[in-house]
Formats: structure tokens, sequence, C-alpha cells
């Protein structure tokens, strides 16, 4: 017999003593439940020994007294119905635990989320069905077992996957903290969307003069590799043992040998339009390096347009180009995994928009950004695509993509900063130009926001509270748009005839992202990006232990608030790599060797291969499972069992949800 | 209580990850719905036996909600992938028992799909009502 099948027949033979602990969480229940009356029925079940209500079970007040009950009255099971477990059930069992109850004899009830919340106005239904939520976890507490959970080790490396600027700051902060960081990036150089901005507001400081050094300094990091033109194709295993793959795409150069000189580049004769950087605008050669500042500073051949000349291998003076380079993969092992993936702008195209691509004049701000950028295909020149003439009257349509019930409900928080910061752009660099903003409402919060939002009134740009209902290119062929505006602010109906129109477009989750999330498991947002574990309280973390989220991975921000939520991870991250331990959770399968037949059913189950069959036994390797209970439900003699959510256990919650005669 | 303030009472089988994430959703949303539902939370849908859901309809259930991650999304690979095969199983277990279909419902609700999980209950609850309660029901059975 093992110690734990001692201590559960132990527990089992000792008297039960449950203590229920009903919380009022200010008017959040109490508001619908009647609380009193909910404890005051709870004290008439077999083997409750105290029932109270407490104003705040969580405070600190509540948890001394749930400590303090423990001790006085001998309690062996306690029960809390309060909010939801997603949150508070680790606080509550390291309470209990504390006054040296086992952690897994605490059973949680949901009395505000599952109840008070969504009956708020039927006070007599939402108490029924309180007590009857607390009935079924008395009945559950009373065949809960002592369980322990094991200690694992961590591996004290960290995987950060996107290389904008929040990986950047996460894998420099890790870096810094003495810990070894991959840093996969699936472009061919780090930076993400910062570096193809021209200037940043609120300061409008030059985006890549900030962003540049700050790529040197990873690059520099002794402690971070960088895994550029590569991406995570599996992930294995938990919390301070994930195994990664990692497939590194082939760049047909030797990036130990290619110096970034440029000279392949020279000799290519291929000229196509240059979409991953310039936003199609401008050109690049078949072979090239990203773009003056990249980390690393190589080239890569783009292998669907090149026609295979060998101009570029004759001009190699290092001999790194090597056109029959294959993908190879990468086997890491690490504790700790932090997405920071970035974000795509939303596309306009395929509903054309405001007339986005009908009309040449019609462009997004990204668009914008590398027109104006100093270092972008036109040198910061201003010009619109029609005709290459400096456009004299600009528009900016804010909310697109964003705000709209026909594409994405969410605001994407960045948009109207970048529009100020573009609209006064081209107020200093060209000042007889007109500059319109067209809008539903500003936002602008944080500081120096609202004030930067002034100064751009001050600077004489125009505000018209409406966007475009109709958008046409004007009929003497000279491409102007007119849009049709009712301002309603003065109730006018606007024709605006603008030489260039800028959609400021919004964040959207992209695809490869989905893919990293579909690997990785954490939740989707009903916006598509990935959920935090909460919203307030885990802004960063998700709701799997190791795996953590920043950046516009978790939603649209801009750039502040970006590095703030990279930091916020790295420090998240580092607890588990500075521990070098990490606790699994006690509940996993466990099997009745008496009455198990060795049939096989359950292995197949298991999608963790914690299961199989020797001498016509299951044997089940603890470490492998993850206690998802699969294999159980399979089990057709019922000698599999889930610690925790055993047959008994939910079978007496189902028996407790009726009742006969009224509650 | 009279006939026509009768309310089903519906067992709903919640995995951890998605689908109890969802009704918390719901509640964080404020999303209104009726009283008929008990949720019984276990860490994977592909926990769920087919007993857990008869012993449900025969301890007095009107309906029975079998509910997990998106396929694609199981916290643990493809736990909900054998749910789906085990329902189809439940699904006809159920028809040669002589209930309505409408009683026993598979839904894949993920953790901020709140207000699809309040409109799933309301749903359910309405077309319940309409049955009646159950024919397996214990007689005095709350």
């Amino acid at each position: 017999m093992t110690q734990q099948e001692t201590n559960t027949e132990k527990t089992q033979a000792e008297e039960l003593r449950i203590g229920a602990f009903i919380c009022e969480c200010g008017v959040n229940i109490a508001g619908s439940v009647d609380c009193h009356a909910v404890a005051d029925y709870i004290s008439t079940l077999p083997n409750v020994v105290t029932s109270v209500v407490n104003k705040y079970t969580c405070s600190d007040a509540g948890q001394a007294e749930i400590k303090k009950a423990i001790r006085d009255m001998n309690l062996n099971r306690v029960l809390v119905a309060s909010c939801t477990p997603k949150t508070h059930e680790p606080i509550f069992r390291a309470c209990v635990e504390e006054a040296g109850l086992n952690p897994y004899l605490f059973e949680f009830v949901n009395i505000r989320e599952h109840c008070s919340w969504i009956h708020m106005w039927e006070k007599e239904d939402a108490t029924r069905k309180a007590k009857e939520l607390v009935r079924m976890g008395v009945a559950r507490a009373a065949l809960l077992e002592p369980l322990e959970s094991s200690e694992v080790p961590v591996t004290n490396k960290a995987l950060v996957i996107g290389a904008g600027v929040t990986g950047m700051q996460a894998a420099m902060d890790i870096g810094d903290m003495g810990f070894q960081v991959y840093l996969v990036e699936q472009g061919p150089s780090i930076g993400g969307k910062m570096a193809q901005l021209d200037k940043t507001f609120p300061t409008n400081d030059c985006s890549i003069c900030i962003l540049g050094p700050k790529m040197v300094e990873v690059a520099r990091n002794k402690n971070i590799e960088i895994m550029s033109y590569s991406e995570v194709t599996e992930v294995d295993g938990y919390v301070g043992n994930f195994k990664v793959k990692v497939k590194h795409k082939p760049r047909y150069l030797n990036i130990d040998e290619c110096t970034g000189c440029g000279l392949c580049s020279e000799a290519c004769p291929v000229e196509v339009p240059y979409t991953e950087f310039n936003e199609g605008i401008g050109t690049r050669k078949a072979i090239y390096t990203p773009f003056p500042q990249a980390v690393p500073l190589r080239a890569l051949v783009d292998k669907v347009n090149c026609i295979g000349c060998g101009a570029c291998i004759k001009a190699c003076e290092r001999g790194a180009i090597d056109m029959d380079q294959k993908e190879t993969f990468s086997e890491l092992d690490v504790g700790v995994i932090i997405v920071t993936a970035g974000f795509d702008v939303y596309d306009p195209e395929p509903k054309n928009e405001f007339g986005f691509g009908l009309y040449d004049n019609v462009i997004t701000t990204m668009e914008f950004e590398r027109l104006i950028n100093a270092s972008g295909p036109t040198m910061g020149k201003v010009v619109r695509p029609s005709d290459v003439k400096p456009p004299k009257r600009i528009g900016f349509v804010q909310c697109v993509g964003s705000r709209d019930k026909h594409s994405n409900i969410y605001c994407s928080s960045f948009c109207c900063m970048a529009s100020l910061k573009n609209a006064q752009l081209l107020r200093e660099k060209y000042p007889d130009t007109e500059v319109y903003i067209m809008y539903m409402d500003m936002r602008t919060p944080f500081r120096m926001y609202e004030e930067f939002y002034n100064r751009a009134r001050d600077m004489g740009i125009r505000f018209i509270r409406g966007r475009p209902a109709e958008v046409t290119e004007d009929e003497n062929g000279n491409h102007n748009i007119i849009a049709r505006i009712e301002d309603t602010l003065t109730n006018e109906i606007v024709n605006l005839e603008l030489d260039l129109m800028v959609l400021s477009v919004g964040a959207v989750s992209p695809e490869s992202t989905e893919k990293i999330r579909q690997i990785l498991k954490v939740s989707r947002a009903a916006d598509g990006f990935m959920m935090e574990a909460h919203p307030k309280l885990k802004p960063v973390d998700t709701t799997l232990d190791g795996i953590f989220i920043g950046g516009m991975t978790q939603g649209p921000k801009d750039i502040p608030y970006s590095i703030s939520q990279g930091s916020a991870c790295a420090a998240r991250a580092t607890r588990f790599l500075a521990q070098g331990k990490a606790l699994t959770e006690g509940i996993t399968a466990k099997v009745n060797e008496d009455i198990c037949v060795g049939c096989g059913v359950c292995v197949p189950m298991c999608p963790f291969q914690a299961l199989s069959i020797e001498d016509n036994k299951l044997k089940i390797i603890s470490a492998l499972c993850k206690g998802c209970g699969t294999c159980m439900a399979a089990c057709p003699t019922g000698a599999l069992e889930q610690s925790h959510f055993k047959n008994v256990q939910l079978l007496e919650q189902v028996k407790k949800v009726f009742a006969y005669g009224e509650v | 209580m009279t006939e026509q303030e009768w309310t089903p009472k519906i067992v709903a089988f919640c995995c951890n990850w998605c689908s109890y994430g969802g009704a918390d959703t719901a509640g964080m949303g404020r999303f209104q719905q009726p009283a008929s539902t008990r949720v019984i939370r276990v860490m994977c849908s592909g926990r769920i036996d087919p007993l857990h859901v008869f012993n449900a309809f025969l301890e007095g259930a009107d309906a029975v909600l079998v509910t997990g991650c998106h396929i694609g999304d199981c916290h643990y690979v493809n736990g909900n992938e054998k749910t789906r095969v085990r329902f189809e199983f439940l699904e006809e277990m159920l028809q040669q028992l002589g209930l309505e279909p409408e009683r026993l419902h598979l839904k894949w609700i993920s953790a901020s799909e709140g207000e699809k999980f309040a409109n799933f209950i309301k749903d359910v609850t309405a077309k319940v009502k309409e049955l009646g309660p159950s024919p397996l029901k214990p007689a005095g059975v709350k």
C-alpha cells in the first residue's frame, strides 16, 4: 500500500468535518443572492460543522477566519462559495494549506460568475440556485481525497517568439537577469513593425533611431541567441520542461560568411515590389538585405522570384551564397515561453473600404509611414501614387477596421495618435498642405497624448467629426478623391476634394500567430488576439503555466504599453527560472490493478503517451500524465480513476443537483 | 410553483479551460440567463463519461449539456475529438431510451464566448420548457 493510499484511508476513517464559507463579495453576490439563507440551509446538511457568511472571503480577514476555523473546529474539509476557481482557487488552496490542511481537501463553488451576475434581478431564483450549487459542493467535498503535487525541475532557459519591440524587451530583460534566451523571429530581421515607422508619438522622435540601437543591444547580449527567419513548429511538455522544435528557413546563403555588403543585390537583375518592408512601394532585388539597420544584417534570396542567373554568386566576394541550402531544424529545451508575435494591419482591400483598391490615391497608414520615412522608397518625399506629385490636400480617415460591426468591434487604440502624428509631420514638412482628420471620437489617453492632440489643433489641422459615407474619384481624370461626409458637429454635408486619402487602419491578429496559438493551446479572445489569464490581475499570464503573452499578441496597444508588457512578461517568466522548480498539479490518472484486465482500450486515448500495457497490466507514467481524464471515460472496467475528479465525486455532485421537495 | 413557472433543470458539464471559462465570461459580461443550469466542472470534456450523462438523466435532469473547447483548441491536444465520438454514441442511446434529442446537446464554447454560452442556455431552456419535464425524471424531484 502506498503512502497516499494510507493517507486516503485515514482521512476517510476520520469523522467528516466540513466548514462552509459563503462570500458576499460586497454586493457582487449579496446583491442578488441571500447569502445568509444559503449559509443557514448549508448548516443543515450532513457533515457541515460550520457555515458562515463573509463580506469578502478572499480578504486577509476572511482567510484568517478560515484558518482559525480549521484549527479551532478541527475542520478536515473547507468549502468556499464565491467567485471563479480560475482566479481564486490557488489563493484558497494556499490558505487551507497554511492551516495544515491538504490543499486538495478544499472545494470551490462559483456563485458569482455562475449565479449572482447572471441572475441579477431574480433574487429568489438566484438564492435557490446558490443553495443547490453549494449543496453539490458539500457532497463533493465529503468525497475529496488528499493529493500531493510534485515538484519538477525547471530548465533555466526562455523562448521568446517574435522579435518586435515587445519581444526584444522581454529577451533583454531575461538576458540581463542572467538567463539564456532563444529569440525566434519569422522575418529575416528583428525589429518588427516599429522598424517600418517614420516617427513615433508623442515625442515625434525617429522610430528606427531609437529602435536601431536597441536591436544592436539585443544582438550584443551574450545571453540572447537570435534565430531569425525561423518559426516554431512544435511545442511539447509543460512548465519548466518545454521541448520546442524550430524550423530555420533557408536564406540560400551562409549567414556566417555574409557581411551584408550588398554587392549581391547590386548584381541581381530581378526587381520586384518590396511588399515585406515597404508595403509594395518601390522595389527590391531577388537577393536583398531587409533594410539598412537590419539585425542580423544579412542578405536572403527570394527563391520565388529568383531566375537562377548566378550573378549574385559571382558578385559575392566571400562565396556565401548557397542556392542548394535546405531548411534545418533545432530542438530547444526551455522552461518558459513568451509570445510576442505582433500584429498585421487591417486590410481594407477585400471590401474596397473607402475606395481602397479602387482608387490609387487611397492608401493605408503603413503605406504613408513608408512614404514619409526618410529611408523609405521615396526618401521621405510624400507623393501620391497616381502621378507621383506632392499632394496639397490630405485627409486621414479614422477607425478603418476598428469600432466597426462589419469588421472588428474593438478600438485599436493607437490609430488616433498615429494619425495625429502623421498630420503634424505633414504640416511641419509641408506647411502649405491642408490636412483633415475625419473621425468618430479622438481617443488620446496617457501622458502627453491629450497635449499632442491640442498641438495638432493649434497647428491648423482640421477635424471633421464624421467619416466618409461615399468616396469617389473626381471626373476630370486627375485622380482626386471626393469624400462625402456629414460633419456631425455642424450638421453639414461636406464634399471634400482630396489629393491623397490615408486610411487609419487598425490591428488584427496575424494568421501566423493563430498557428502559434494552436500549437501552444492558448485561449483565443473574441477579438482574435490571445487571451490573458485575467483581464486585470494577470494581464500577461495565460491559463497555461509557464506561457506568457505580451504586446500586440494580447491585443492592440501602442509602443510604450507594448514595451511595458515585454518587461512584465520577462518578470513573470523569470520567477520560474530563478526558482529553478515548479509545482505540477496533483491531479493525475490512477489505476486499480486489481480491477484492470489489461485490455489496453485506454492506451490510445492518451495524447501524452503516459499509458502502456506491461505484463497484462496498465502502467501509468505519472510525470507524463496531465490529468485530463480522457482515458477514464474509455475504461470498460472502472479500473482507471482520475484523482480529484473520480466517478464517485462527479456522480455525487450530479445527484445533489436534485432534491425531493423545496429547498 | 405553478406549471407555467416551471423551470427545467439542466446539467452542464464544462471543461476547465474553455467552456467553464465561457460561463465565467458570461458572468463577467452580465449576460443574464434563466436559472436553469448547474455547471459541473471537469478538466477536459474528454473526461465526460456517458455514465455521467445517463446518471444525470436518471437523477432528474431535463437536459444535459456536454461542452468543451473548439476542435483544435483542446488543452489536452484532442480530448474533445474523443468527446465528439462518445457523444454520437450518447445520442443514439438517448434515442433508444425514447428521450427527445433536444434534451442532449454538444457545444464547443471558448473561454471568451460568454454571450454564446448565455444564448445557448437561453435557447436550450426555452426548448426544454416547451417539451416539459423529462420522462425519466423520478416523481417528486425538483
